[in-house]
């Protein structure tokens, strides 16, 4: 890999710029596919970049092979997008044990909670960490389809609002903490908000896998176990 | 906590190294066939003594790649290496789990 190339893809990586490094494994040549521009080594048509770019927004690493080329020429396109997001809405206790768990599975970690005294370093020691309210908080994070959300306050007045935005915005995940009747409570609420039967029925709750968790660390693996079920198990009931 | 777990941070780790006046290479999944342990876009750095960081199989392949990476360090030349139950060395570097796996292996300039 040449210099240039590598310090091109390490800046688009630390920025969050989504990227393809697209090599020819005949001749060793490389090049950069960004949503806008090319930069590297070689050229590509206009409808081999087309689906190099469709690699990117579907997150999709692999061959491509020319059948029309005799040659043999071999493309592989190594999709390099920003981390998944997991946005915790309450600084809790099992929010101490997901943070990690999730930065553990690769996820950028941001906990959200105006409460001060939740909220903290020392609490959360190198989290990002969000003082706004939630509905503000979402606003401004922007939840895409790479982007999971789970409230753990048990408090209304904190997680309906962010519910709402996360069922608004295109998040793969949205979750809530709280027991089969403090759910169903929440979706009466969700329900008088406006939300409609499809959407809050998009809300996994009570949170999580079924694994008979019970210390804040189990819930937090059964939380991170569901969102890597919905993300990646087809087929696998979640 | 190990950092190379945390996902996709292989390149990262491989510019250190080079940084750091190390030789350098990177070995990635370009394709895999049947039950392979470990995805397309799995990536592994290896420098000139032979320290790694990622994984391109469940722990099988990693030393035969890391042999390939030496001389990809010396010559410069890029190689794609292929490891199955096909392949004739499969009793001694092959995939315990039965599957195949294409890894190209590059120096870091």
């Amino acid at each position: 890999m040449k210099r240039d190339i590598l310090d091109r893809l390490l800046a688009a990586k630390a920025a969050a710029i989504p990227a393809a490094l697209v090599t020819d494994l005949n001749t060793g040549l490389q090049t950069l596919v960004y949503e806008d521009t090319v930069h590297g080594g070689f050229g590509l048509e206009p409808d081999l970049l087309d689906e190099v770019r469709r690699r990117i927004r579907q997150d999709r690493s692999g061959l491509l092979v020319d059948p029309q080329d005799e040659d043999g020429f071999r493309l592989f396109v190594h999709v390099h997008n920003p981390a998944m997001r997991l946005l915790i809405v309450g600084a809790v206790h099992i929010a101490q044990a997901l943070a990690p768990v999730a930065a553990l599975t690769g996820y950028d970690v941001t906990v959200i909670d105006p409460r001060g005294a939740f909220a903290t370093e020392a609490r959360f020691p190198g989290v990002k960490l969000n003082h706004l309210w939630p509905d503000e908080a979402l606003a401004e994070l922007k939840p895409d389809a790479r982007t999971a959300v789970v409230t753990l306050t048990h408090d209304p007045k904190l997680d309906d609002p962010a519910l709402v935005a996360a069922l608004r915005s295109p998040a793969f995940y949205v979750g809530a903490l709280g027991s089969k009747r403090t759910h169903a409570l929440r979706l009466d609420r969700l329900r008088d908000e406006g939300l409609s039967e499809a959407e809050v029925k998009c809300i996994r709750g009570p949170v999580g896998l079924s694994i008979g968790a019970v210390t804040p660390a189990e819930i937090a693996i059964s939380i991170m176990g569901q969102i890597t079920c919905v993300r990646r198990g087809e087929n696998h009931p979640c | 906590m190990n950092d190379t777990l945390m996902a996709d941070n292989i390149v990262e780790q491989a510019a250190a190294w080079r940084a750091a006046g190390r030789r350098v290479a990177l070995a990635t999944v370009v394709s895999t066939w049947g039950s392979s342990p470990r995805p397309v876009g799995s990536q592994m750095a290896v420098d000139d003594s032979g320290a790694m960081a990622g994984s391109v199989s469940g722990g099988c392949i990693e030393s035969a790649v890391a042999h390939e990476a030496a001389k990809s360090m010396k010559d410069g030349e890029p190689r794609l290496l292929s490891f199955g139950i096909t392949n004739e060395m499969a009793w001694e570097v092959g995939l315990a789990c039965g599957g195949q796996v294409q890894v190209y292996v590059e120096a870091v300039e």
